[in-house]
């Protein structure tokens, strides 16, 4: 176990010490103590390794993250694992604005709430979220689960792509081109394989499935007024 | 950018190091803000009295004589506490407004920031370390008090630009933010008879709910109102003889933290703004809901 001093050491070095793993390191479990909400931890990793925050960060927390697996022992800022290619990004709190924003592949799993824009334009990566998602969260999401053990707030899935959208609680309003769609068997074995990696205990049964109308894909003249 | 910080205290105990928590917590927004920085401190209603916290860009000329100035005009005996660009006038609180009155035509140089029983406002261009040094705001004490570091994007980095903005006795306003209806509502204000003297944005969101206030409205209900008729992006933290409150606009993108302990309510731009308050460990720490009107009170 590699342990390292945030406060002490200072963000840079810790994220140079962890771009220098390389696929076959031996340093494969880190844990990073007093972040104090510093932004930018562990970002860019791209090595299978597994870092543990302990306490709670700033922006952009395990951004660009590639293979790696990152936990953070305590709630995370705005723009967690924005962008994330692949591996797994734990947040044991909550999550602030646009967590998990353009991500195109891997895990995120929030085990508290995700504030306003959670998977904002995700574009493959799933997304489980054991509490409440705020307002306008998948805005223009492309591709990805988004799994909300709670309640969604006001216009989810807004302009929405070919992303899947599962809710378990209510849904405060839909955004315009969401609407809520059939549950086909391939859809419940997908939710059952992500809530079982996310440790979340629900039953795939229980959700509700929002996904495109596909009625924005195209200009329609009768709307042009509303442009 | 901008960020903000604001501390409620519930435990009386804290209150002797107000002035050292709230500078923490500033200096840390600092890369949110560097152009400028401001603090409304609200100390104790022990006496009668009232106070306003005057600015001069040329202070040594300004208050030079001033007491005596204020004295010959209205007959009234004020005491004159000079801190920097700024100073603290302490009168009878019936005498408040005629001191003011005699301020504008004896020192029409001499600005306002602040008007009240316990409310002292302190701003000025620089970053938010030397700020803080220049008034000595860390030994300051009080029960409550809101801080703003300034990154301009409406209008110029001037002293009159940086926050808070009083909106009226013993109120002052923050903002993280930009308006952009600032212009037309300015215009519809200054018909009305509202004296706003910048181009700056936030002065306007200051100077309509000094507005709507004196048109009947409660501190909270021209919040409310602030929600329909400012467009923009903001975070608000306003505060009041007695508390604090805390609104952010529908779409509400500026960032907003809240702490709350036994012993405080706490509000940062980021969570970072709060991690060496006491007992941060163990406090219920949330972001307060969009078009959400929020109030802590003594």
């Amino acid at each position: 176990m590699q342990s390292f001093d945030l406060e002490a050491e200072g963000l840079r070095k810790l994220n140079v010490s962890l771009h220098a793993q390389k696929n076959d390191t031996n340093q494969t479990a880190w844990e990073i103590t007093n972040p104090k909400g510093s932004h930018a931890i562990a970002v860019g990793l791209d090595a299978p390794i597994e870092v543990t925050v302990l306490g709670s960060t700033g922006y952009y927390c395990g951004g660009m993250n590639k293979q790696a697996t990152v936990r953070v022992k305590g709630s995370a800022g705005p723009g967690v694992a924005e962008n994330m290619m692949s591996g797994k990004v734990i947040i044991d709190g909550d999550a602030s604005q646009y967590a998990g924003a353009t991500a195109h592949g891997g895990l995120l799993v929030i085990k508290g709430n995700a504030s306003s824009r959670c998977g904002i334009s995700m574009k493959g990566v799933d997304i489980v979220v054991h509490g409440n998602i705020g307002h306008m969260s998948a805005f223009m999401a492309q591709s990805g689960n988004l799994v909300v053990l709670g309640d969604a707030g006001d216009a989810l899935g807004d302009s929405l792509y070919e992303a899947n959208l599962f809710v378990r609680g209510t849904v405060k309003s839909l955004g315009a081109d969401c609407i809520k769609k059939d549950m086909r068997p391939e859809h419940l074995e997908t939710l059952k394989c992500l809530l079982a990696e996310a440790e979340a205990d629900a039953k795939p049964e229980e959700f509700t499935r929002y996904g495109s109308a596909r009625e924005l894909y195209n200009f329609d003249i009768d709307n042009a007024s509303a442009y | 950018m901008c960020g903000i910080v604001g501390l409620f205290l519930k435990d009386k105990k804290l209150e002797p190091e107000l002035g050292n928590m709230l500078t923490d917590m500033l200096i840390t927004m600092t890369n949110r803000g560097p152009d400028s920085a401001g603090i409304a401190i609200y100390g104790n209603d022990a006496d009668d009295n009232s106070k306003l916290t005057v600015q001069s860009d040329n202070p040594a000329k300004d208050f030079k004589g001033l007491k005596k100035a204020i004295k010959k005009a209205t007959g009234i005996k004020v005491s004159l506490t000079k801190k920097d660009t700024h100073a603290i006038l302490k009168m009878p609180t019936k005498d408040l407004d005629k001191v003011r009155t005699a301020l504008k035509k004896t020192r029409p140089d001499i600005r306002v920031m602040s008007a009240g029983d316990t409310i002292e406002i302190y701003k000025e261009v620089g970053l938010p370390e030397d700020v803080a040094k220049r008034f000595d705001l860390r030994s300051m004490t009080g029960t409550h008090g809101i801080g703003h570091t300034r990154m301009a994007t409406e209008s110029a980095v001037t002293t009159l630009g940086a926050h808070p903005f009083s909106t009226g006795t013993d109120q002052c306003l923050v903002h993280n933010g930009s308006l952009s209806n600032h212009n037309s509502l300015r215009r519809k204000l200054r018909r009305a008879g509202v004296v706003i003297e910048t181009e700056n944005d936030t002065e306007v969101g200051a100077a309509y709910l000094t507005w709507k206030m004196q048109h009947g409205s409660t501190l909270g209900e021209a919040l409310e109102s602030s929600l329909e008729d400012l467009d923009g992006f903001f975070t608000f933290v306003v505060g009041t003889k007695d508390g604090f409150g805390v609104v952010r606009d529908p779409i509400a993108c500026k960032p907003a933290v809240m702490a709350e302990t036994d012993q405080y309510v706490a509000f940062g731009s980021e969570y970072r703004a709060l991690v060496n308050l006491p007992g941060i460990e163990d406090a219920h720490v949330w972001e307060p809901e969009p078009a959400t009107v929020y109030f802590w009170k003594h």
